[in-house]
């Protein structure tokens, strides 16, 4: 069964990222996709070949204060193509965050592969990749959403966005990293008020929406959302899935976990369901 | 902060530690013997303590690394080991700054030691009263360790203390006066001052923060990550509090009986810790 969707969703139209580009004027410039190109240009992608393509991986939980182990997923295989976009959806406690938490390493995969193609690294199993690169992979080719703001203390908001612009493209151009600071701010109509506070104060969703623009800023190859739109009000949400079809358009790859499927229409080029732990 | 250019698959570590060991006592047969059965870390025939059992860890140009483990894991110990103010029984350390990272630090002579623990590593103890001179003053104590690596001027020596004093938040009009008269929080500036003076390239810091108050605890992490983005420095971060590791470290090591249990980046330690004391120690965090 897994497999079946497997092989589904490895079948999807491919969009060409370079032309998607030209479509709409992108308020931030990506540098997602010149990273993708082999600068000797020896190393050309097939269309078919996947982004991230993940075989037979399990993840189990050994709770050793109740000597039990409780499984997360389970024989999980599917295939992303570059500039896709793939949903899983489900109940709570099916595994879905599990998966995602694999590819981004906060957990420790168990079984199987996660192979990744990397710009600096090639082909990569991200299941057996050293720390020192998944720290790299982290900070240049993937990104992860997940509902809690996962920044450091004592950070202003616009430090914390400015920061991970700077990050991922370098020093050198300070101000554009400010102008793009700015522009990501408002666009998810984060007051200018805010801008100078510790968001430990803010309310759920303005954590929320600085979390997914500290995330977006950084154009990453590859971007895990684990349920973004969680604790988002209706206009919220549209402002996240405007940004996610920017960065589509602009060939962003994605992986999104969403509670409600509504989200995702029109959106998904693949999705699948879980249950217990299983692809169904 | 990250080095792009260098990171990945064949960057060079810029503080390598292979197989080190401390033991007080001389061992036997039993002990030390691979895979010996201790009563945690002390040899039951001979009474041997093994603080620190074959640690092996690699710390990256810019890199935070964290050592987390209840008190008597070994962690300071470790530090010791390091910072030569305890001789480690086996192992090898090489630095990058030192030498290209041929050495072997623990065959140095007594000098050579001294010159890395001047220019190589910045040490902050976790009692100010073991890095500074309480009765010098501040810039004194700066300049103690410049000219200790070789500076002679006094206008440079005091215009790079006042730099680091600022830079710690000690006001200048303070520099004269000794570190005694300062609270626990200002000692410890002085003190990560004065490990900063000769812009080591590896700093070591063993329980930086414990006994300070909260708002002291998160000024000094504040200066760490600051010092950490300013000056590209490697850190080792020894601390029993999974809060530091977890603000500060980008990978941490476990340690429990002087052994490395486990290792990982710093959020899956957290948050998918696979040893039954690293669960145990999370669960114990507030």
């Amino acid at each position: 069964m897994a497999e079946a969707l497997c092989s589904k969703a490895g079948i999807g139209i491919r969009r060409d990222p370079a032309d998607a580009c030209e479509q709409s004027e992108p308020c931030f410039r990506s540098r997602a996709l010149p990273r993708t190109q082999d600068p000797s240009g020896t190393r050309e992608r097939s269309a078919a070949a996947p982004l991230l393509q993940i075989e037979g991986l399990s993840k189990s939980f050994l709770l050793h204060r109740v000597s039990r182990r409780v499984q997360g997923c389970q024989d999980i295989a599917f295939s992303i193509e570059p500039g896709q976009f793939v949903g899983i959806t489900g109940r709570s406690g099916s595994g879905k965050s599990t998966i995602l938490r694999c590819i981004w390493r906060t957990n420790l995969p168990e079984r199987g592969r996660i192979l990744y193609d990397s710009a600096r690294f090639g082909m990569l199993d991200l299941a057996q990749a050293t720390q020192r690169q998944m720290l790299y992979l982290r900070a240049y080719e993937l990104g992860y959403v997940s509902q809690f703001l996962n920044a450091l203390p004592r950070q202003t908001a616009y430090d914390i966005v400015l920061k991970s612009a700077l990050e991922t493209h370098g020093t050198a151009d300070r101000p554009r990293a400010e102008r793009e600071t700015e522009r990501m701010l408002r666009h998810f109509d984060l007051d200018e008020n805010l801008w100078e506070l510790y968001p430990r104060t803010f309310s759920g969703g303005e954590k929320l929406r600085l979390n997914i623009a500290a995330a977006m800023i950084k154009h990453p190859r590859l971007l895990l959302l684990d349920e973004p739109t969680a604790s988002l009000d209706n206009a919220s949400k549209l402002k996240v899935r405007t940004l996610i079809e920017q960065l589509k358009a602009e060939g962003t790859t994605m992986l999104g976990i969403f509670h409600d499927l509504e989200f995702m229409e029109g959106l998904c080029d693949h999705e699948f369901n879980m249950q217990e732990g299983m692809m169904v | 902060m990250l080095d792009e250019q260098r990171f990945g698959a064949d960057e060079t570590p810029c503080l390598s530690v292979r197989h080190l060991s401390k033991r007080f006592g001389a061992g036997c047969s039993h002990c030390l013997e691979p895979g010996a059965q201790l009563n945690r870390n002390v040899c039951p025939r001979c009474g041997t303590v093994h603080a620190v059992r074959d640690v092996s860890l690699e710390v990256f140009p810019g890199e935070i690394v964290g050592v987390v483990g209840e008190s008597g894991s070994g962690k300071s110990t470790f530090m010791k080991c390091l910072f030569f103010d305890e001789e480690a029984t086996e192992g090898e350390v090489r630095a990058l700054p030192y030498d290209g990272g041929a050495a072997n630090l623990l065959d140095l002579s007594p000098q050579q030691r001294r010159a890395v623990r001047n220019t190589v590593f910045g040490m902050v103890y976790q009692n100010p009263y073991l890095g500074l001179r309480m009765d010098f003053s501040s810039l004194s104590n700066i300049a103690e360790q410049m000219i200790a690596a070789g500076s002679r001027s006094v206008g440079v020596m005091r215009g790079r203390g006042e730099e680091l004093l600022t830079r710690v938040n000690i006001p200048l009009t303070r520099a004269a006066e000794p570190p005694r008269n300062f609270s626990g929080g200002m000692q410890q500036r002085v003190q990560i001052a004065k490990a900063l003076s000769n812009n080591p390239p590896i700093l070591l810091l063993d329980e930086v923060t414990t006994g300070l108050d909260l708002s002291v605890q998160a000024a000094v992490l504040d200066l760490i990550q600051q010092i950490r983005r300013d000056f590209n420095v490697s850190m080792l971060v020894v601390s029993h509090d999974l809060g530091v590791i977890r603000m500060l470290a980008d990978r941490t090591l476990v340690m429990l009986d002087g052994r490395v249990i486990e290792s990982g980046l710093t959020d899956q330690i957290l948050e998918d810790p696979q040893h039954a004391y690293t669960q145990q120690l999370v669960y114990s965090l507030l």
